[in-house]
């Protein structure tokens, strides 16, 4: 139950820096997700906290200790690996009741630690079985009430379904969101999809070349990305981005760019004003409508190119000027392909992006 | 469905022994070499299993020699002499394997580490086993020379009287010998064997609160062991046909105490002239050697019939 602090936390492979000074607090009882594009750092992250790398810089506090000089063993935790990690030559009870046995507890105790994990994770009838006889899933079950067993106070997982088929995965994310709310315990959890990591976690650690981009919870990230990166990266179909420049007319602020000129709120523009040349515009695929009477400076043209339809929403492919556009928006709409629509743009929906720095205005 | 199929015409329109021809190809390709070996192979062995059945001496033709049975193989059978070489070959080969087996294991499990400096400590571990049998006996008996050689001129150098190696303790000489030069056989083996382990797994020990050496011995060892019965079985079988260095160190005495059943067939047909004994002699090695073999493609077998159940054991319940 005991916080985890990351201190300038850096790791170095020979002269290579991957991971530059990681800063990071997550507070008792955390489910925090590590999130990011695959080599960007977050296996290093996880596997320095377990003390299967060791530091090169700056230190890591388990509930206010220092460990980074501990063994994984002394650091009381349990990890979940992405190839699940069995013990091929034993069966699933006795995967399961390794560390027990290791801690030479009573049998009694250990069997009945057994049954008890084996029924949360189904797996009851399979206690004899060798991992090489079971399935993917079941594997990962093998893995995870290994896991549990050891009634650590802090739960690793490093990309724990990423070996799983599309339905499987599904299914395994919400068994995992209900064992959450089941275990409240530190849970610091890779992914390098953002799907599960805005469905399980209570904190997103977005991270991108060894630093973190942003963190917060799933809600915060989604609708106030720091930078282009998080906003690019959050969210299905990713966010949309043209290229604008910041053009005051009438007191009014309007991001203006190849084939049209949106209004920005007018709560925004004050700390805008002072902004001068090229940004970036956001739009997410889902913040815009179909409205074929709104206003000018709320909305903006776009012409279908494709349509993809994908069950009771369709995802369009539109051309705007130069750039291109991707539109969510309910099947049933009609659309032909090759008109010039008009969508409005919720205002909340509107981000803008420093085009050197990326970072939001 | 791989790539195109080709026209039907082409089957029909050519005759069967195109096709015939075609899967014949490989044969035809490796029927030299397999009769070359056919002949190399088979033909000495079928002359030693026929000899071992006569009462041969080196100047007759085999022809000319006279048909006795069985009679080679029950005379050896209670020839005390015979008796005794066949159990200095099993005490050797036996003891060297364990104490290979142990030493070799061990020191991979040391070398089994990324340090600087490493790989050429493994290159130098591996040195001795490439050093011709010979050359291994000749150092090795002028190492254990009870006056000049290094071992007694250390000891006395160090106060303590000198040993009598190659006499009072033959025996061991030998096995120390064999140890130091097919240790590393086992080492090199051994190594490969841990660098394929997953390494996951092992981490995953480590994170349930394994010592290094629980490591060992419920995960690491467990996963070699497959590989490692392999290896001390050939191991056995090559130390029970052990010959040039212990004929170019002790020649097989004092006495009987060194003499192996590889040196005793080679007294026995030059020294004895009794070529049809010592045939038999080879024979009963040969048996040793085939069960110890057999015992080896057994383990092979079964250990993948047991994956190849598993994994349609998996596959039942998926589909
Ligand atoms: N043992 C290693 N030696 C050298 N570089 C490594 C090693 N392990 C990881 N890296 C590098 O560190 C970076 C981060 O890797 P990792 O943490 O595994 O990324 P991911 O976010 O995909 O889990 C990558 O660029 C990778 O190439
Ligand atoms: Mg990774």
């Amino acid at each position: 139950m005991p916080e985890i602090r990351l201190s300038k936390l850096t790791k170095r492979y020979g002269a290579v820096e991957v991971l530059h000074g990681i800063d990071l607090e997550m507070a008792a009882n955390e489910f925090t997700v590590l999130v990011g594009p695959s080599g960007c750092g977050k296996s290093t992250t996880l596997r320095m906290i377990a003390g299967l790398e060791t530091v090169s810089e700056g230190e890591i506090f388990i509930g206010g200790n220092p460990v980074s000089h501990l063994d994984p063993k002394d650091r009381g935790l349990a990890m979940v690996f992405q190839d699940y990690a069995l013990y091929p030559h034993m069966d699933v009870a006795h995967n399961i009741s390794f560390a027990l046995r290791l801690q030479r507890r009573p049998k009694a105790e250990i069997e009945a630690k057994v049954r008890e994990v084996a029924d949360v994770v189904g797996l009851t009838e399979f206690l004899h079985r060798k991992p090489g006889a079971l399935s993917g899933g079941q594997r990962q079950r093998v893995a995870m009430a290994r896991a549990l067993a050891k009634d650590s106070d802090i739960f690793l997982f490093d990309e724990p379904l990423s070996n799983l088929d599309a339905k499987l995965r599904g299914q395994m994310r919400a068994e995992l969101a209900i064992m959450q709310q089941r275990v409240r315990k530190n849970m610091i959890y890779v992914t390098h999809d953002q799907v599960e990591a805005m469905t399980l976690a209570d904190r997103i650690v977005v991270m991108h070349g060894g630093h973190i981009q942003q963190q917060g919870t799933p809600e915060a990230l989604f609708k106030q990305p720091a930078n282009r990166f998080v906003a690019g990266f959050l969210g299905s179909p990713p966010m949309n981005f043209l290229e604008a420049e910041l053009v005051s007319e009438n007191d009014r602020l309007f991001a203006r760019g190849d084939g049209f000129s949106v209004a920005v709120p007018a709560g925004r523009s004050r700390s805008l004003k002072r902004t001068s040349g090229g940004v970036t515009l956001g739009i997410r695929p889902s913040d815009l409508n179909f409205e074929k009477d709104a206003r000018d400076d709320e909305a903006i043209d776009l012409r279908v190119i494709v349509s993809e339809y994908v069950g009771a929403q369709s995802v369009l492919l539109c051309a705007c000027g130069n750039g291109s556009v991707t539109v969510e928006l309910k099947s049933e709409t009609p659309i032909a392909l090759g008109e010039t629509l008009r969508f409005a743009i919720r205002a909340e929906g509107i981000h803008l992006f420093d085009r050197e720095s990326t970072a939001a205005l | 469905m791989c790539g195109p199929l080709p026209p039907d015409n082409h089957r029909s329109g050519k005759p069967v022994t195109a096709q015939t021809f075609n899967r014949m190809t490989p044969y035809l390709f490796l029927a030299p070499a397999a009769i070359t070996m056919a002949i190399a192979l088979l033909y000495p062995l079928g002359y030693m299993v026929y000899g071992s059945f006569r009462d041969w001496d080196p100047s007759q033709n085999i022809s000319e020699t006279d048909f006795v049975g069985l009679k080679n193989y029950i005379t050896l059978f209670f020839d005390p002499a015979f008796r005794e070489s066949l159990s200095v070959t099993l005490i050797f080969a036996f003891t060297v394997v364990v104490a290979e087996m142990v030493i070799g294991v061990g020191l991979a499990l040391l070398l089994d580490r990324n340090i600087r400096g490493i790989s050429v400590l493994r290159t130098l571990f591996i040195l001795p086993m490439m050093i011709a049998p010979v050359v291994v006996g000749l150092m090795w008996r002028y190492m254990y020379h009870p006056t000049v050689g290094t071992f007694n001129k250390t000891l006395k150098s160090l106060g303590f009287d000198g040993v009598d190696w190659l006499g009072q303790h033959a025996l061991l000489s030998v096995i120390i010998a064999d140890i130091w030069q097919w240790t590393p056989f086992i080492l090199i083996l051994a190594l490969a064997a841990l660098q394929s382990l997953p390494a996951s797994a092992i981490e995953a020990a480590r994170i349930d609160g394994a010592t290094a050496w629980q490591q060992i011995w419920h995960i690491k060892l467990p996963l070699m062991m497959p590989v490692l019965v392999v290896t001390a079985l050939l191991r056995l079988i090559d130390a029970f046909k052990v010959l040039e260095v212990i004929l170019v160190m002790t020649e097989g005495g004092p006495g009987l105490s060194t003499e192996i059943v590889a040196l005793r067939i080679s007294r026995t047909a030059t020294e004895f002239r009794e070529l049809g004994t010592a045939a038999a002699m080879s024979n009963y090695l040969l048996i040793l050697l085939l069960i110890l073999t057999l015992a080896m493609f057994a383990i092979g077998r079964l250990q993948d019939a047991r994956t190849a159940r598993l994994a349609r054991q998996v596959q039942e319940e998926e589909g």
